[in-house]
């Protein structure tokens, strides 16, 4: 079994396991975006982006997340490039909060998350609504938002769980 | 004072600029890059609209074959399901068939009339049809459409219908080379110009995001004669995109303004991708 858990392959995976997860579901037809459930949908793109970029940036580059971005605005028909935008600017937000911070802190992660997933959204209505004139539901917006808000304590242990593996894989 | 604003000088600069060991690109780069990538998508040059179309293609493919477990996965389902209620549905269907069968001998009355007719004022209308399977049917809260795999190479133009069965379910947007984009009747940006029967209420059917539409800009008398009996949503023809009285949707006298359409776009899986060429005989 210890020598299943070293096995080179396996360490590989896990280290590729952010990625991997990234381009699945902007590729993939099931998306957390939208469930065909009322009032209930959120981004888990948005999520993943998050917590990997803070924690443990070297697992999830910046360039595969611009092309995450791209995939995930064609697949969905929405202009080219705007999901990377708002990728890249809850990026920007991760690495300003890990230049800041010393030790991690959960809650105040969790409250930044909440600002930015915001801020994002609303960057994202004013570039579909007014420059290209898409019409938008404001309240799936709000709502995605708030559930994205709340579901980022369940991945967050799903997601430590996963990182703490690669770390001691990596450390082995 | 002037300390605190150094550190977050510091943090921003170190943010944006410093990449790590493993990073290719600074991300002030790649956010400057998304930029530009927003403002050239705006734009409708011919290498620009090339190199977009030739994104979508390899995307659209790559996307339909990741897709292909779990589209396994939901058919599986929802062949299960038809097993467990095929006795349930044999019956419903043989009710149906009955009613149906009856209300064909009017119907090709009223067929054969409604040519009559048009004959008599030197209108024909002509349709050319091309068969197309749905390859990705990846809705988001934010936009309503399904990617056909049929484009450019089959003919396929911006604004043709697209048809389930006999049911209008959308119209092509978007067309590359070998596969196009068309918006669901259900997205917040599909209007189309139809008419209401059996009043005859010229109206307007509008997308809300959710599966259901919505009655615009009709007249008053609508609301009080909805209320009364069962509405059924044809187009209209106006526009001339469509050829009038495609069915699009019914509207309950209980719910009144609120369409549900006859098509489920869930399932849909092939596709009718229609023109029309509405004019008079030569």
């Amino acid at each position: 079994m210890s020598s299943l858990n070293k096995s080179p392959f396996l360490q590989i995976f896990f280290s590729y396991l952010p990625l991997i997860i990234l381009f699945f579901s902007v590729f993939n037809e099931f998306d957390f975006n939208y469930l065909k459930l009322d009032y209930f949908s959120f981004n888990f793109v948005y999520l993943l982006i998050f917590f990997w970029t803070l924690r443990n940036p070297d697992h999830l580059g910046y360039l595969a997340i611009f092309f995450a971005g791209i995939i995930n605005d064609v697949v969905i028909g929405i202009p080219l490039g705007i999901s990377s935008f708002c990728y890249l600017l809850l990026c920007s937000v991760t690495a300003y909060i890990r230049n800041i911070t010393l030790s991690p802190n959960f809650i105040k992660d969790w409250i930044s998350l909440l600002f930015t997933i915001l801020l994002i959204n609303s960057i994202q209505v004013i570039i579909l609504d007014l420059i290209f004139l898409i019409q938008v539901d404001y309240t799936n917006y709000l709502i995605n938002s708030g559930f994205t808000f709340l579901f980022y304590p369940i991945f967050f242990v799903i997601f430590n769980f996963l990182n703490i593996r690669i770390v001691s894989k990596k450390n082995d | 004072m002037a300390t605190g604003r150094d550190d977050f000088v510091i943090a921003i600069r170190s943010a944006f600029l410093k990449k790590k060991d493993k990073q290719k690109f600074s991300l002030l780069t790649l956010i400057f890059l998304s930029i530009f990538v927003i403002i050239l998508s705006n734009f409708n040059f011919k290498a620009i609209k090339i190199i977009k179309s030739s994104i979508n293609e390899v995307i659209y493919r790559s996307s339909f074959l990741i897709s292909i477990p779990e589209n396994y996965f939901k058919n599986l389902k929802q062949n299960f399901d038809v097993h467990m209620n095929l006795y349930e549905n044999y019956n419903k269907t043989k009710t149906e068939l009955e009613s149906f069968k009856q209300k064909k001998l009017s119907e090709d009355f009223l067929v054969k009339e409604n040519e009559k007719l048009r004959s008599l004022i030197d209108e024909n209308i002509k349709s050319n049809e091309i068969f197309a399977k749905v390859i990705i049917d990846k809705e988001s809260p934010y936009l309503k459409s399904i990617v056909l795999n049929k484009g450019t190479r089959d003919k396929v133009k911006i604004g043709m219908a697209i048809i389930d069965g006999v049911y209008l379910v959308g119209q092509v947007i978007e067309v590359n080379y070998t596969n196009s984009r068309a918006l669901l009747l259900s997205d917040l940006n599909s209007k189309i110009p139809s008419v209401l029967a059996p009043n005859n209420i010229q109206a307007v059917i509008s997308g809300t995001g959710s599966d259901f539409g919505i009655i615009e800009h009709t007249q008053y008398e609508y609301e009080k004669k909805s209320q009364e009996e069962d509405v059924i949503a044809y187009t209209s023809g106006l526009g001339g995109l469509f050829k009038p009285g495609i069915p699009i949707g019914k509207i309950k006298k209980e719910q009144s303004g609120k369409v549900k359409f006859f098509s489920d776009f869930t399932q849909l899986n092939y596709v009718k991708i229609t023109s029309y060429e509405i004019g008079s005989k030569k």
